[in-house]
């Protein structure tokens, strides 16, 4: 069997456990997952932003910008979810193309203090501004879509276009990281000089990355505020942003499914020490810093490592360069 | 008039407090190239140990103060010795450390103190001084202004007379160059976060008194405190000390026309057209990548 067969096997048999998968859970799980398969997105599209070596911290903000949006053109102009969903990407990617002018003057820690304090600045902002953003206790009444007999307000068809919208994002993204353009965004990073040298204008894909990862998330923020119904400024404050750092992190963000990985096993990880409420940022410190100092490359090379050991322990075999 | 010179008072002793815990925050940077994120959580510890020890348990305050110092100090050192020192190539992973104290510290804080309403500290030191019939002074606060001034006196005497605070300054500007000459990194990194930290404590328990006390108080003092450092220049604790003066004076003016949450905001776009357009800060001091 040649690997593109096994590929597309794996792929049919993964899409079929997902969707499966609702079917087995319970309602409260039911919501988890939908969560889940939106925060998917989010750190996806995370990873674009950090393709180019800037750590920006405005991510979880610019979620809220998409929320933001949905909410007000389906309060506001009755515009149905199939409007609200690209418009909310839209209307992220302009705000992140304004900021772009004055945050990539900007590198490396200047850039993650800019970019944090520009982000705290719209969320208060919403705050401020009870006219239209509803100030602290945010605003509620969205709807999610009615086509036909399908009411998406249930969770399982809910979950359903949530995944398809998911999977079409990933697939963009993916595409996108393969391209020229993502081949230039690595170059901006590892060899930012030499890219500059060959003619690469990398404030010009420096922004570009953060635009393309801002229009994405503003998608993700728009997706989940029309299941939850209610959207606040404190939803995307530093405490989701950390979030977004742990899981890109603790996943490792060398490859495109590491971040996917981090999101899916921290969130079942968070659901197994659901009992201990009080104590459970406090856990999350200790693994984060457990990951950092023991696995500084994240989940994703777990296998290499195992592999690795496993060489090792099973005897003699030197290592050599066409092992594969 | 009275509103514009009270302000100026209050402004003054608030720049107090702000430059106390930016200058830490400058030092662990200028020394350690971490951003320390759990910086707010230290001053938050502070001011935990002086509600619990003072208001709770009936410690005197100056001992308190004492106490909160060094049980800060004590942190701020296992976190360069077990979290920094190990991180030391990788900016980045210090800085996710430091989100991982944060998180810890937060978690002990609602532990010792029980979730629930913001604490309040009774100010120990009572009665208010009154100058030109008009202008209201608590003696908490002037008490407050004496202790920060003279703490970052201390410092600058500490870091410009001093044969160790020279060797501090040497790191921060470059490190190898400082290690070839025969100065220990690991014992000056243990230095610049003991007194950060340390300040930071201090800070925290000056505050006590004057603000709410709760576990999620870290978050403004660090916006504070990134705020001075960016616009005082990072790596420049002079540039720091008089950032927090203006900005504490700007802060409160804004807030006492337009409300805090307008204040905030403006500083923080303060923050950014700063870093736009002179990113090394008013006092213009470059650090050493």
């Amino acid at each position: 069997m040649n690997s593109t067969v096994k590929k597309i096997i794996g792929g049919i048999i993964i899409l079929i456990a997902l969707l499966a998968l609702p079917h087995f859970l319970k309602f409260h799980h039911q919501d988890l997952l939908i969560f889940l398969t939106i925060n998917v997105l989010v750190v996806t599209s995370y990873r674009i932003v950090t393709l180019t070596g800037e750590w920006s911290l405005i991510h979880a903000v610019m979620m809220g910008v998409g929320g933001y949006t949905a909410t007000l053109l389906f309060k506001n102009y009755d515009l149905g979810m199939w409007f609200t969903l690209p418009l909310a990407g839209g209307v992220a990617a302009v705000v992140a193309a304004l900021l772009s002018f004055p945050l990539f003057r900007m590198t490396q820690f200047y850039f993650l203090i800019g970019s944090f304090a520009a982000g705290e600045a719209i969320r208060l902002i919403w705050i401020q501004y009870i006219y239209p953003f509803g100030g602290t206790g945010g605003l509620s009444g969205i709807e999610p879509p009615i086509i036909g007999s399908i009411d998406f307000i249930e969770a399982i068809p809910y979950y359903y276009l949530a995944l398809t919208v998911v999977f079409f994002c990933l697939f963009i993204l993916y595409r996108i990281e393969n391209s020229r353009i993502g081949l230039i965004l690595h170059a901006v990073h590892w060899k930012a000089p030499l890219a500059e040298s060959v003619g690469v204008d990398t404030w010009r894909y420096r922004a570009l990355a953060f635009i393309v990862g801002s229009f994405f998330v503003g998608i993700a923020g728009a997706l989940k505020v029309h299941y939850l119904g209610t959207i606040t400024p404190n939803q995307y404050g530093v405490g989701f942003m950390v979030f977004i750092l742990i899981w890109v992190i603790i996943g490792g963000y060398n490859k495109f499914y590491g971040p996917i990985i981090g999101v899916i096993v921290l969130t079942l990880f968070d659901e197994s020490i659901r009992g201990f409420a009080e104590i459970r940022p406090a856990i999350y410190g200790v693994v984060l810093i457990l990951s950092i100092l023991f696995l500084p490359l994240g989940l994703e090379s777990v296998p290499a490592k195992l592999k690795a050991w496993f060489g090792i322990g099973s005897g003699p075999s030197e290592p050599s360069l066409t092992d594969k | 008039m009275e509103l514009f010179l009270q302000s100026i008072v209050n402004g003054l002793i608030q720049g107090g407090f702000f430059a106390l815990f930016a200058v830490g925050l400058v030092l662990i940077f200028g020394v350690m190239g971490v951003v320390n994120f759990a910086h707010g959580e230290l001053v938050m510890v502070g001011a935990y140990t002086i509600w619990l020890l003072h208001a709770q348990h009936g410690l005197a305050f100056i001992p308190a103060i004492a106490v909160a110092i060094i049980l800060v100090t004590i942190i701020g050192l296992l976190m360069e010795r077990f979290l920094f020192r190990p991180t030391r190539d990788d900016p980045l992973a210090g800085l996710i450390c430091s989100i991982g104290v944060l998180f810890i510290l937060q978690v002990v804080a609602t532990l010792v103190g029980g979730e629930g309403p913001s604490k309040q500290v009774p100010p120990p030191f009572h009665g208010t001084l009154i100058l030109f019939d008009y202008l209201r002074i608590p003696y908490q606060r002037i008490f407050s202004l004496v202790v920060s001034v003279a703490a970052l006196s201390t410092l600058w005497y500490f870091l410009t007379r001093t044969k160790l605070g020279w060797a501090l300054r040497a790191v921060a500007l470059d490190r190898e160059a400082a290690a070839l000459q025969g100065i220990n990194i690991n014992r000056i990194s243990m230095i610049a976060i003991g007194v950060g930290a340390g300040l930071a404590g201090l800070a925290g328990a000056l505050m006590a008194p004057l603000t709410n006390i709760n576990p999620h108080m870290g978050h403004n003092v660090l916006i504070t405190a990134f705020i001075v450092t960016i616009v005082g220049g990072i790596g420049s604790l002079s540039g720091a000390v008089l950032a927090a003066v203006l900005y504490a004076l700007f802060h409160t003016f804004i807030t006492v026309y337009f409300g805090g949450t307008v204040a905030t905001i403006c500083g923080l776009i303060l923050m950014v057209v700063v870093l736009i357009i002179k990113p090394t800060g008013i006092m213009g001091v470059r650090v050493s990548e």
